[in-house]
């Protein structure tokens, strides 16, 4: 027998070729459809609630409650009244206005307090500064169904039992750490040469952080501000259980627990308070989530 | 102080700006707001959760009498908190290996370019990104006993009403999900699910973006598909950030109480009560503070648990 002998695989005819282009295609156009479908499915999952919540604002009440109609069409017309009721006869307004209230003063007393504190934990603490900060961060993991029953205990003792200045005091103990975590990594991505020339300029290391530092974090603070605002529009718990009193309630509890009254449901009118409020703050949300992300992922993750 | 200032006043002015320019004095002077806000409003409250635990400190009678841990042997006398403790970690487990699969196969579809890709992720972004409470309310109404818009598919499908294949309980005008306490616990699951998903996923997504191009690269030249990417690639190189996803929606479903609070109170017959809802229960609404914060002090060894995990996972990658 012969030694075998090296033979080049034959060349595939065109008729191969067609064959294995098609293939291809098929497999790469199924994966584009499994790709629509499973967007599709997560799509709709996400926003099933919300389309429902929306679809209802603006029904009517024969329609709406009428089980034999079908519920994704509109079987009379539109209409705007429900939006209306909620704002005369309900006390939606003021619960927005307390939400807001409490929202903006605590952006303040959160820009306030973690600002300093980010700088002081990049620039001054030295390595210690770190461990700190993750110290700190980790602050922002105690969940508040651990502490609202001394903390309702505490507001007491404070005198703001049943009013909305007790979420003021008590909602930076969350917005201060999970922001003071968040401005540290961008202070970390500053160099330290510009303050530094500051102060050879002649500036004081105050006025080196106020003339440099700040101006170069303005998207920073912008995220505090909008992160702050929005955990302080999502929580829950600290305000169902401090505020009882309808006047005092902002919008998550006084929503879920003012406007449902025993079995009597004004649906259009409750989802659209629900509407109203959630949306903005998704869009807000939104726009920002990738630097919650950076914060979230404590640096786990190097772009 | 303007850069005009006459030399003679920077000099005078030096010995307090010195002080201030150290390090020593400037760093926990900034420090001192932020670390005195969070001793007064999570250290001391922590302190005194353990502390009201031990007493029997009511709403009513606020002195703190030392009771030992009579409160912890009540709680777990009760058959409601034993539902509720084994609620809680079940809704936690499961919901999480769910949110694990579901946000793997989810992160890959957004990692990929099609049209619409920016509806879609803000579509799925929603549970997240706006208030639980909110939420809650809107799956309280999609889940309607009577108007629920599912049960009108479910009706429409023919798997509801009479005759209906799934068995003698779906042969009424409605699926009731809010009423039979297992579909009532797959609710509350499934909420979790919702809520938790969208976190994870963009926390998947930004690892996903952190996988080097040039490994990526190599594979694709050594003809490796997409199967093969994804076992000996993705998921090796993404575990650390899926501990970090996974860890976080333990913490945000072990202690939320807002999903159960809205969408069933924690009915029917406290068959969806968690530790959460059912501290607020006893301790707020019951006013028995000492039971309550023994009721919620049960979460604390699981948070310690994770936070130990997240600082490893965190020392991990400082030293990387």
């Amino acid at each position: 027998m012969a030694a075998p002998v090296y033979q080049a695989p034959p060349m595939p005819t065109d008729a191969e070729i067609a064959r294995d282009v098609r293939r291809e295609k098929r497999g790469r156009i199924g994966g584009r459809g499994a790709l629509y479908l499973a967007a599709t499915a997560f799509a709709l999952f996400a926003a099933l609630p919300f389309a429902w919540m929306l679809l209802t604002v603006f029904k009517q009440n024969s329609d709406l409650y009428d089980p034999n109609l079908n519920p994704f069409l509109y079987n009379d017309p539109p209409t705007l009244q429900n939006i209306g009721y909620l704002f005369a006869q309900t006390e939606y307004a003021t619960f927005i206005r307390n939400t807001l209230l409490v929202a903006v003063l605590v952006v303040v007393i959160t820009l306030l307090a973690a600002v300093p504190a980010a700088y002081s934990l990049t620039r001054l603490a030295g390595r210690w500064g770190e461990s700190l900060g993750i110290a700190i961060f980790l602050v922002y993991l105690v969940p508040p169904t651990l502490l609202f029953i001394p903390l309702s205990r505490v507001v007491a003792d404070l005198g703001l039992r049943n009013s909305v200045w007790s979420l003021v005091v008590v909602y930076p103990s969350f917005t201060i750490p999970f922001c003071t975590w968040l401005l540290m990594g961008f202070f970390k991505s500053i160099p330290w040469d510009i303050e530094e020339q500051a102060m050879i300029d002649g500036y004081s290391r105050i006025g080196a952080i106020w003339r440099t530092v700040l101006p170069i974090s303005i998207p920073g603070l912008l995220t505090v501000v909008v992160f702050s605002f929005a955990l302080t529009m999502h929580e829950f718990v600290y305000a169902l259980a401090f505020v009882t009193s309808s006047a005092q309630k902002t919008v998550s509890i006084g929503v879920t627990t003012e406007l449902i009254r025993g079995d009597v449901y004004f649906w259009q009118s409750l989802m659209a308070a629900a509407a109203l409020v959630a949306i903005p703050i998704a869009l807000l949300y939104n726009a920002f989530l990738d630097r919650f992300i950076a914060g979230f992922t404590m640096g786990a993750v190097k772009g | 102080m303007t850069a005009g200032t006459p030399a003679v006043d920077l000099v005078e002015q030096r010995p307090s700006r010195y002080l201030l320019d150290r390090a020593g004095v400037l760093g926990p002077l900034l420090l001192l707001p932020t670390v005195v806000y969070i001793v007064a409003l999570v250290g001391v409250p922590l302190v005194l959760a353990i502390l009201y635990s031990l007493s029997d400190v009511t709403v009513g009678d606020q002195s703190l009498d030392f009771v030992g841990l009579r409160n912890f042997g009540d709680a777990i006398g009760n058959a409601t908190f034993r539902q509720a403790l084994r609620n809680t970690f079940v809704f936690t487990l499961v919901s999480q290996v769910a949110v694990l699969v579901l946000a793997n196969i989810l992160a890959l579809v957004l990692s990929a370019d099609f049209k619409g890709k920016r509806l879609v992720r803000f579509l799925v972004l929603l549970p997240w990104t706006t208030p639980i409470a909110l939420g809650a309310l809107g799956w309280l109404w999609t889940l309607d006993n009577v108007y629920s818009p599912i049960d009108f598919v479910l009706r429409r499908l023919g798997l509801l009403g009479i005759g209906s294949p799934l068995g003698q309980r779906w042969e009424g005008t409605n699926a009731l999900w809010l009423a039979w306490p297992d579909l009532a616990q797959l609710t509350v699951l499934t909420v979790h699910v919702w809520r938790t998903l969208p976190l994870a996923t963009v926390i998947l997504l930004a690892g996903l973006t952190a996988i080097p191009q040039d490994v990526k690269d190599a594979a694709n030249v050594d003809g490796a598909g997409f199967f093969r990417q994804l076992v000996w690639i993705r998921i090796p190189l993404l575990l650390p950030i899926m501990a970090v996803a996974v860890l976080y929606g333990i913490v945000f479903t072990f202690t939320d109480m807002t999903v159960v609070f809205i969408v069933t109170r924690g009915g029917p017959v406290d068959s969806t009560q968690v530790l959460a809802s059912w501290a607020y229960f006893r301790g707020i609404e019951g006013g028995s503070l000492g039971q309550g914060a023994a009721i919620a002090l049960f979460l604390f060894p699981v948070l310690v648990g994770v936070a130990a995990m997240m600082l490893r996972l965190a020392r991990r990658t400082e030293t990387v």
